[in-house]
């Protein structure tokens, strides 16, 4: 990891979701962990806690290594170096079959040949649990994935949806002590997703089982997990909640990665307690915040501005000096044109050029049905944010 | 553009006809003229008159052709389980190997092929006779069995009796088990290597072990392959010629050596040809089988 979030002020924080359910304790322990595939480094020296009961994302692109640290827990792969623990036990040791994980593949690995009951109902013969005790669960277990009554249904007769139910319901009528889901929702429609997302938040709260999600999907970490961890190359990039991960990531790669920015690269000029100023070149104006931020005097510092946190103001035509007077009120004002326009219902789009030609991504809700008609294009604007807005990165 | 490929007739036929008349000249009409031959009668050293008479069949039908029938059967059965029992580990190892090891694998598969069949079953006769490499290597250890014996105090074991290893059902068996592999080896590689990966690895995340995995999730979902990797051993082996000629013994011969004789040496191509069909229907009803369970599989998807 990184260093701490250099603009995280704790007192800013969002308060974290109500998670009553997730205790204290490490269920799953990372240490060092280092995977290498011929002189690829696929995970690079990952140590990391989840706790018990937490709905915990995995999130990163493509190939960062995100995949490989679930097969890792799940027995598919094994660490290079490092150990894993599953409560507070080293599992280098256990072959897959003998862990108490289970997991949701990517693909479902729903087995083709075999009825939805046997197909729920394969680990607990595994298992030697007897028919009648098989029966109830493998019932119990399609009744929680709201498939009660399909247990009869060959594979090949299901929707993509409820195949994916069915492998829920596979892994978790084994009670295991953690779930790992691969990509779940990514085969999905986006109609489904939206509905497998809450569903899998409230199935989670109810069975109380700890849920390790792989996706590459930021909006999906976002709106499911309780704790994400952002890798990128293999690293482990930042681990926070995802209130913390959007509104104070810790490095250019997290604030790109999670949601969308504006980033000026610049240098730090003041650094004060309270206040802190970065010139930034391209934004014609320097960037004035409302706290400190921890960083030498003249160093590269970037600042990460979110769109939403943009506000957008009717400027008259040819007031482009940077007189505050001029300005509606907002410490931070920086004149330009609108470009471009995207309405998209709930909020609308708006790319502004900036004075050096440097565009600026802002939203705006459209809180009444006559706001998307009060800018339009080539209209001067002046762009405003607060103080406490940006985020200051150090790498 | 479908239309105007189907609308271009003269290109179509120009493609369509030469292997056509090519499959009826030289498959459709022998065979026609074999089945022909069947219901005939040698009139002649070389003439044959075409009588419609049904002697050929009931004579191949009588016990002691029955019997060779029965005997081609049950040899080219035990070698196409034979060739499931070593070819099925084989496979797997091949569609499991890294794709490196993959490719040098299956050339070794493939390696017999480029050799020619007589070659090879005289290289096996060579490794097989009593003066061969099985019983050099059995001898060996035999004597120095019989040396520690000695060594240790107890009765040496004696003179060494090289096993008999050919012209009998086992050289032939062996042979033609030799010979199929490969046969039976592809199709079962193709289909273990289509198979999606993560229904192996559900099942040991579920809690099977490796054994389990392949006898509740890869051999069902493989059965296709198996089939198919069954029917193109059980055929071949079954019209085995070469192999029961070269290896086996005077009580050893099988179907197509019967037909062979009738062809040449007994000269009665309408009994040769009666005998031919039979097996031939034989062929069928096999691949009838494995359609069925293609079929079968399929539907389950």
């Amino acid at each position: 990891m990184t260093d701490a979030p250099v603009s995280s002020a704790p007192s800013n924080a969002p308060s974290p979701k109500p998670t009553p359910h997730v205790k204290d304790n490490a269920i799953i322990r990372f240490e060092g962990i280092t995977k290498r595939f011929g002189k690829m480094v696929a995970v690079d020296n990952v140590t990391l806690d989840i706790r018990e009961g937490e709905f915990f994302a995995l999130l990163g692109p493509s190939g960062c290594g995100k995949t490989t640290l679930l097969r890792m827990l799940a027995g598919f792969e094994s660490p290079t170096e490092g150990r894993i623990l599953i409560d507070g036990k080293d599992v280098a040791s256990l072959p897959p079959n003998k862990r108490p994980v289970n997991m949701v593949f990517q693909s479902y690995a729903v087995f083709p040949h075999m009825k939805v009951s046997d197909n729920v109902a394969y680990g607990l013969k595994m298992d030697g649990v007897d028919g009648g005790e098989i029966k109830r669960r493998v019932d119990e277990a399609l009744e929680l994935v709201k498939l009660g009554g399909l247990g009869v249904r060959m594979p090949d007769q299901l929707s993509g949806g409820q195949r994916q139910r069915v492998a829920l319901a596979r892994a978790l009528v084994k009670r295991p002590r953690v779930l790992l889901l691969d990509e779940p929702l990514s085969a999905l429609d986006a109609k489904l997703r939206d509905q497998m997302r809450s569903e899998l938040t409230s199935l989670q709260e109810k069975v109380g089982i700890t849920f390790i999600m792989v996706t590459h999907d930021q909006d999906e970490a976002l709106a499911i997990a309780t704790r994400c961890a952002v890798m990128n190359r293999g690293v482990l990039t930042q681990v926070a909640s995802p209130g913390d991960l959007y509104e104070f990531p810790n490095s250019r790669f997290v604030a790109d990665f999670v949601g969308s920015v504006n980033m000026f690269e610049g240098v730090l000029e003041k650094d004060e307690p309270n206040e802190a100023q970065v010139r930034c070149p391209e934004l014609g104006a320097p960037v004035y915040l409302d706290h400190g931020v921890t960083g030498a005097r003249g160093s590269t510092v970037w600042v990460a501005l979110r769109p939403e946190k943009i506000e957008m103001h009717k400027r008259a035509e040819g007031s482009t000096a940077m007189k505050m007077e001029d300005a509606p009120a907002g410490t931070n004002v920086v004149p330009g044109v609108i470009r471009d326009i995207v309405y998209l219902g709930s909020e609308t789009n708006y790319e502004i050029e900036l004075e050096g030609g440097r565009r600026v991504k802002t939203f705006r809700s459209n809180l009444t049905r006559y706001d998307q008609e009060d800018f339009t294009w080539d209209e001067p604007v002046w762009l405003a944010w607060h103080a406490c807005s940006p985020a200051v990165l150090l790498s | 553009m479908e239309q105007t490929w189907k609308q271009a007739k003269a290109a179509f036929a120009a493609i369509a006809v030469p292997p056509i008349a090519w499959l009826f000249l030289f498959f459709l009409v022998p065979m026609a003229v074999i089945w022909a031959y069947s219901f005939g009668e040698n009139t002649g050293p070389i003439t044959i008159d075409l009588t419609g008479t049904f002697a050929n069949y009931v004579r191949a039908l009588e016990p002691l052709y029955l019997q060779i029938f029965w005997k081609s059967l049950i040899v080219a059965g035990i070698t196409t389980l034979l060739c499931l029992i070593i070819g099925f580990p084989v496979a797997l190892a091949i569609a499991f190997a890294t794709p490196k090891m993959k490719s040098w694998l299956l050339l070794l598969i493939m390696l017999p092929f480029w050799t020619n069949l007589l070659i090879r079953t005289f290289a096996l006769i060579a490794v097989l006779r009593e003066q061969g490499y099985v019983n050099f290597a059995l001898e060996w250890l035999w004597n120095n069995a019989s040396g520690f014996m000695t060594l240790v105090g107890l009765q040496p074991l004696g003179e060494y009796e090289p096993l008999t290893l050919l012209y009998n059902n086992t050289a032939v068996i062996i042979g033609l088990v030799y010979v199929h592999l490969p046969f039976m080896v592809l199709p079962l590689y193709s289909a273990l290597d289509r198979m999606d990966r993560s229904l192996m690895e559900a099942s040991l995340d579920l809690g099977a072990g490796h054994l389990r995995t392949i006898w509740s999730v890869v051999v069902p979902l493989a059965a296709p392959g198996i089939a198919s990797g069954i029917l193109i051993t059980f055929i071949p082996a079954l019209g085995a010629y070469l192999t029961p000629d070269l290896l086996g013994g005077t009580d050893s011969q099988m179907i197509a050596n019967v037909i062979e004789r009738q062809f040449k040496r007994a000269n009665d191509w309408p009994f040769g040809a009666a005998l031919s069909f039979l097996l031939m229907y034989l062929t069928f009803i096999a691949i009838a089988a494995q359609a069925f369970i293609q079929r079968k599989s399929e539907r389950r998807g």
